[in-house]
């Protein structure tokens, strides 16, 4: 496929909902797309093929329906593994998401690893799922949770990392690839490396980086790394999680039951292979083998394609919006160094009216914490307007974003 | 964008300057809530003396509609006795702005309007357990701001 501006224009006829009419017959501008994405004919039509035609269990019957089932569901796990250059598919475990992948490390990895007067390291920018599960396990071990704080360009105060891997107590650092709120991109392999030099374990969320860049795994040479389908064009309850084989291997389970185990006898229990260990219960079958089509209708475009495609979406936006009078920014100025995230407030209207003003113009964004009170906090905000990109958005429908704002200034009188 | 059903003059003018705005030192009764969905967050303050709310003050960073809702309802209960307060319904207070219909149209903008009501609510629910032993009235107040929205 080539990467022009017309060829992802033509994308939008595969994604039904994107025709829809919303409010007062106004066309849908779906902009909240770090929220979750929308979802093309080929990932619906796959979950519905699989319950008109082939729905079973998977993993142990013998029947025709169980194996087609089976088949599909562990070529999804194959196909996820290709696609972030993990070579052992084994290290791929499938969770509901990314708040799911890392409470199983916080619980199964955590509760073996942090003990009293440990340190894990977090960041001002991250979402809640990666600051609560932590809180949690600290307190529950009296162990300390500190942050890297962020700057006025919004982003990591790094020399705060290398104070706290100093003292020789840290055992983890936690850290969104990408944050929801600013849309930066954080400095991975220089974290990566730093911790790297003293052995310290690297979580990543990647929740807002993989749906929109190429991730190659093995490059990046993390211990774990988690994200969600729903974010990339997947079916939501699906997430991956991935870490290391040989950390997988030594840690405990997370939620015991079928299909996690090997021998069950009435007191003790063995633990199944990787990735089945930590996979208890029947998992979301469908919608795992309608991530499968995500992925590829992704790949067909081309990663590196539909970053390229965010970022002149992202330059327009940031360089529109700054002509509008009253708009505040937030995160970086370079557009380089962010994804295709912009979060602002419009003078000094609250996100909410500005979101139910649009909302009539029919235009969709996210307005509020995001999940992310720390950063508001930080940022001296109760709430921000996030606007976020993704391959079947134009320019003509950030002009809509920004002309609806006009609407928002009207009504407030400014 | 004329005769918006929720942006009328009155909320935009109560947003852009709130009545009762700010704090009650040492305050009879002081109760924080907040929408953890939205984010809406008010501090509400009140002074009572005898049976009556000598003085109410919120403060606290809200849309408009939470900061219009809450101006008005401190208009309303400043001066009132808490067995009126007790009584007071969220139709009154919606009605006063004109919001009757976010009840129907908005499920999550009714929170906005209705939060300072719920604080309130609370507020006198502790002040009737605390100090006046009055379990009774508690227990419906309490029952009554649960059940708000």
């Amino acid at each position: 496929m080539q990467a022009t501006t017309s060829s992802f224009k033509d994308l939008r006829n595969d994604f039904p909902v994107l025709n829809r009419r919303v409010r007062d017959n106004k066309k849908l501008v779906y902009l909240d797309n770090a929220a979750t994405t929308q979802k093309p004919n080929q990932v619906i039509d796959a979950i519905s093929d699989y319950y008109k035609n082939h729905n079973s269990n998977i993993h142990r019957a013998v029947h025709a329906l169980a194996e087609e089932s089976t088949e599909a569901f562990e070529e999804t796990r194959d196909k996820v593994a290709k696609f972030l250059n993990v070579e052992d598919s084994q290290e791929i475990i499938f969770v509901r998401g990314t708040t799911e992948g890392i409470n199983l490390v916080a619980y199964a990895w955590g509760r073996d690893n942090i003990k009293e007067g440990d340190i894990i390291v977090t960041t001002e920018y991250e979402h809640h799922s990666n600051i609560v599960p932590w809180q949690l396990l600290t307190q529950e071990k009296k162990a300390k949770l500190k942050y890297i704080d962020i700057d006025d360009n919004g982003e990591l105060m790094l020399e705060q990392l290398d104070d706290y891997l100093s003292t020789g107590k840290v055992k983890l650092v936690t850290f969104s690839h990408m944050s929801n709120v600013l849309g930066t991109i954080s400095p991975v392999k220089e974290i990566v490396s730093k911790c790297r030099s003293v052995g310290v374990k690297v979580l990543i969320d990647g929740a807002q980086s993989v749906p929109h860049m190429k991730i190659d795994l093995t490059d990046l040479n993390s211990d774990f790394y988690v994200f969600s389908a729903h974010k990339m064009l997947g079916p939501t309850g699906v997430g991956v999680l991935w870490a290391k084989k040989e950390i997988l291997e030594k840690m405990s389970p997370f939620l015991g039951g079928g299909d996690m185990i090997r021998e069950v006898h009435k007191y003790e229990t063995t633990w199944n292979d990787l990735p089945y260990k930590f996979e208890a219960g029947t998992p979301n079958i469908a919608d795992v083998i309608g991530f499968a089509k995500a992925i590829e209708y992704l790949e067909k475009i081309g990663m590196n394609n539909i970053r390229n495609h965010e970022l002149e979406l992202t330059k327009y936006a940031l360089d529109e919006m700054k002509k509008v009078p009253g708009i505040t920014l937030y995160g970086t100025k370079e557009p380089e160094k962010r994804g295709g995230v912009v979060s602002f407030n419009f003078n000094d209207v609250h996100p909410h009216d500005v979101g139910t003003i649009i909302d009539k113009e029919g235009v969709a964004i996210r307005s509020g914490h995001h999940c992310a009170q720390v950063l508001m906090e930080k940022l001296n905000v109760a709430a921000t307007n996030r606007a976020s990109f993704y391959i079947y958005n134009t320019k003509e429908e950030i002009d809509v974003l920004i002309s609806s704002l006009q609407h928002v200034a009207k009504v407030f009188k400014l | 964008m004329s005769g918006d059903p929720i942006y009328t003059e009155m909320i935009i003018e109560y947003s852009r300057n709130p009545s009762n705005y700010g704090k009650l030192e040492d305050a009879h009764i002081h109760r924080h809530d907040s929408n953890p969905l939205c984010g809406d967050s008010i501090d509400l303050y009140l002074n009572i003396d005898g049976d009556k709310i000598s003085d109410i003050k919120f403060d606290g960073k809200g849309c408009a509609i939470c900061m219009a809702c809450s101006s008005v309802l401190t208009e309303m209960i400043k001066g009132k006795t808490l067995d009126e307060v007790k009584k007071f319904t969220k139709d009154e207070l919606l009605s006063e702005l004109g919001l009757e219909h976010l009840i129907k149209t908005s499920p999550v903008r009714i929170k906005c309007a209705l939060l300072s009501l719920k604080t309130l609510k609370f507020g006198i629910y502790s002040y009737f357990v605390d100090k006046l032993k009055d379990s009774e009235s508690a227990g419906n107040l309490n029952e009554e701001a649960a059940n708000l929205y």
